[in-house]
């Protein structure tokens, strides 16, 4: 497959690994951001391929994941309407909420639909006039864009039965969180490139200078991720902090303008609460005045929905980097794909899933 | 006779704790854990019988000196018709694809059909048509079935179910057990075909080129397997719903072996890989209906492989990895930039992921 197949050469892979070994001459302790990152290192076994001095921890950049409890209980709560035909992308469905999970729901009679764009629920909501669709909006920057657009489609078509769930969240407040914990172990990070592709990096970089940190804007395929490792490596053995691109292929310094321009229009930034780490100032999106009505929360009266998380669950630790999967007490016994207790365990993306299917003693 | 009584098991515990699962999930028949879940744990258990206990594509049974293998499908697809094939030709091809499995060559078909009310008659006639000359092509007869319809509403346009009656070539000791350190694992060509052909008519989804349903009948291919390689043939296995992982995790489990892949070796036509890659599914656990995985002695595998190539449908057959001692009742690969990681069976079913 071209443009596939070039980053997954297994002889370009182990010279960067082997760059690296020489490279290296103390531990280093980087973080990569983004769950998909994750699951590419342990599913093509990089992590395993790495020198003993490179300690991997995983990051916050899972949308499953960082959705809040209380989130996934409102989108239950208004999918179990039967007035309502709730959409999301498939990932969130399985998803457990405080009591049961939108399959469920679905199994039970609930109309709950996935979708692959959220275009596709603004013409579920054209198609059936006498019915509610919902969009359950969740993701980072890379999702933003395509979920404000079916806002400002709706708006534009004069659609008054559908209307998004919005449970977004921004990368850069959650490294700035991230740096600033007194815990922090990480020295290094791999920034997701996806996100980059639309934001661009510029925001990244009063954050290198603050915290005197190397990011390196990295790809997703096995050698993607090889050369950010040997980037960020190099600069920390250099002692040169600041925002290098290893996935020029796709991102610029300023992303994607346009793809900016509909999200400033459709979202405005808000504190958010992040599942396992709190709140986290600014970063969020919310919907603006001129497109509140479109807001699932309000218009279906499910703000006050609280819930509670399970005692055991330590996913708030391993977002943060702190502690890793296996180190959990509910890792693969209370908490396993079938029966996940935390969303780490969930999502394709989730740190948790990523140990249990690939990493388990081979 | 066991000595169970209809009293005792009035009150015996349902065997898949309700507080886990209190309604039937798609996922059960999703092919993966929790289809497995509910195949030991409440139906083999509840029927326990020798024939049933190696849970195998079909039961064996001894009778009269014959060795006859039993086996039975049903099938939902939707849509019906998708490119490649249509619910007719599959419901002939899964089945006889079953008896295959067990080294079996077909004797005769059932054919059982659930109509909702509202079907259009000129549909039934071409499912029914293709669906007979599936069975011809095998050939096989279908030699009694059932009719029955339901309210509208109460049925998604028509289900069949098909059994399949064969007889066990003679020598041949076929089971998911019999999986030895330093067999190696056979394919017969390109995977994940069938599951993303359905996904593509299902979904709307486009990929440049079509991709067609592997849906075919392997009775041909594995006889020439078997007259080439014969008792080396130790384990066959269609990897249909849950695809490649989940009929291997199967094997490595019931032989209490370990399974080591090689990704490169693993046949795969390009645009399926593709798809593959835009849904963020792992090909390994796409459906399969034309597929046949084949455990062979190593020491034959070399002849198995030249008499699956020799067939049309095994043109692209390939030895894809070998079992081992290491890790028993796993699964592993090694990717293709050299790193190892566990092929785990599914769980749940794929989901198309986020972003």
């Amino acid at each position: 497959m071209r443009y596939v197949d070039e980053y997954r050469n297994e002889t370009e892979t182990r010279s960067f690994v082997r760059a690296i070994e020489r490279r290296v001459t103390r531990p280093w302790t980087l973080m990569e951001i983004c769950g998909g990152q994750t699951h590419t290192f342990i599913k093509s076994g990089i992590d395993r391929m790495l020198p003993p001095e490179i300690t991997l921890v995983h990051g916050p950049g899972c949308p499953v994941c960082v959705t809040p409890l209380e989130q996934i209980d409102r989108a239950i709560a208004i999918a179990q309407r039967p007035e309502v035909i709730l959409t999301s992308f498939g990932d969130m469905l399985r998803v457990p909420g405080s009591d049961t999970d939108l399959l469920s729901v679905k199994a039970k009679g609930g109309d709950v639909r996935m979708v692959y764009s959220p275009l596709d629920a603004v013409t579920l909501a054209q198609k059936h006039p006498d019915r509610e669709v919902v969009f359950f909006a969740v993701g980072f920057e890379t999702t933003a864009p395509a979920n404000a657009m079916s806002v400002w489609q709706a708006s534009r078509l004069g659609l008054d039965n559908f209307s998004v769930l919005v449970s977004h969240v921004r990368v850069p407040p959650a490294m700035e969180a991230l740096l600033s914990a007194p815990d922090n172990r990480v020295q290094g990070f791999l920034a997701a490139g996806h996100v980059c592709a639309v934001m661009g990096y510029e925001e990244y970089e009063p954050l290198a200078a603050k915290h005197r940190v190397p990011i390196v804007v990295t790809g997703f395929e096995p050698l993607d991720l090889v050369q950010g490792v040997y980037m960020a490596v190099d600069a920390l053995e250099d002692g040169r902090t600041g925002v290098e691109n290893q996935y020029s292929r796709s991102v610029t310094r300023e992303g994607n303008r346009r793809a900016q321009d509909i999200i400033a229009e459709v979202f405005e930034i808000c504190d958010r609460a992040w599942r396992g780490i709190g709140v986290i100032p600014e970063s969020g999106y919310r919907l603006r005045a001129p497109y509140r009505r479109f807001d699932a929360e309000s218009r279906f009266q499910v703000s006050r929905v609280t819930a509670r998380e399970s005692a055991v669950c330590i996913a708030g630790e391993i977002l943060r980097g702190v502690r890793k999967p296996h180190e959990c007490s509910a890792f693969g016994t209370l908490c396993t794909p079938d029966h996940p207790v935390g969303a780490p365990m969930v999502s394709g993306e989730g740190a948790c899933a990523a140990y249990w299917h690939y990493k388990r003693e081979a | 006779m066991s000595g169970l009584r209809a009293a005792d098991l009035a009150g015996a515990a349902c065997p898949i704790p309700i507080q886990d699962y209190p309604h039937v999930l798609l996922a059960h028949g999703g092919g993966g854990r929790l289809t497995h879940m509910l195949i030991e744990k409440m139906f083999a258990a509840t029927f326990a019988n020798p024939a049933l206990a190696p849970l195998h594509d079909g039961a064996r049974l001894d009778v009269d000196g014959a060795r006859l293998a039993v086996t039975t499908d049903s099938f939902v697809v939707s849509p019906r018709f998708f490119p490649g094939g249509n619910i007719g030709s599959l419901a002939v091809h899964g089945t006889v694809n079953d008896l295959a499995m067990c080294g079996a060559r077909p004797i005769a078909l059932t054919a059982a059909f659930v109509l909702e009310e509202g079907l259009a008659m000129e549909e039934l006639w071409r499912i029914v048509r293709s669906m007979q000359a599936a069975a011809a092509d095998v050939p096989v007869p279908v030699v009694t079935g059932d009719t029955k319809v339901v309210d509208r509403g109460k049925g998604d346009g028509m289900y069949i179910n098909t059994t399949g009656i064969g007889v066990v070539r003679a020598g041949l000791e076929i089971a998911p057990g019999a999986a030895r350190p330093g067999d190696v694992v056979i394919v017969n060509g390109p995977i994940a075909q069938h599951g993303i052909a359905i996904m593509s008519v299902r979904e709307g989804l486009e990929f440049g080129t079509k991709v067609e349903s592997d849906s075919a009948a392997l009775t041909g291919l594995v006889a020439a397997l078997l007259d080439a390689a014969g008792s080396s043939v130790r384990v066959l296995r269609d990897p249909t719903r849950g695809g490649v992982s989940s009929a291997l995790n199967e094997i490595a489990q019931a032989s209490r072996a370990g399974i080591r892949l090689e990704e490169t070796k693993i046949p795969i036509r390009e645009d399926v890989r593709g798809a593959c890659e835009i849904l963020g599914f792992d090909p390994l656990y796409v459906a399969n209906e034309g597929k046949v995985l084949a455990i062979v002695a190593a020491k034959e595998a070399e002849r198995a492989l030249a008499a699956m190539r020799a067939d049309p449908l095994g043109r692209e057959a390939a030895i894809i990895g070998e079992v081992v001692e290491d890790h028993p009742g796993r699964v592993v690969l090694k990717s293709r930039v050299g790193g190892l990681r566990v092929v785990d069976m599914l769980s749940g079913e794929q989901l198309p992921r986020i972003c």
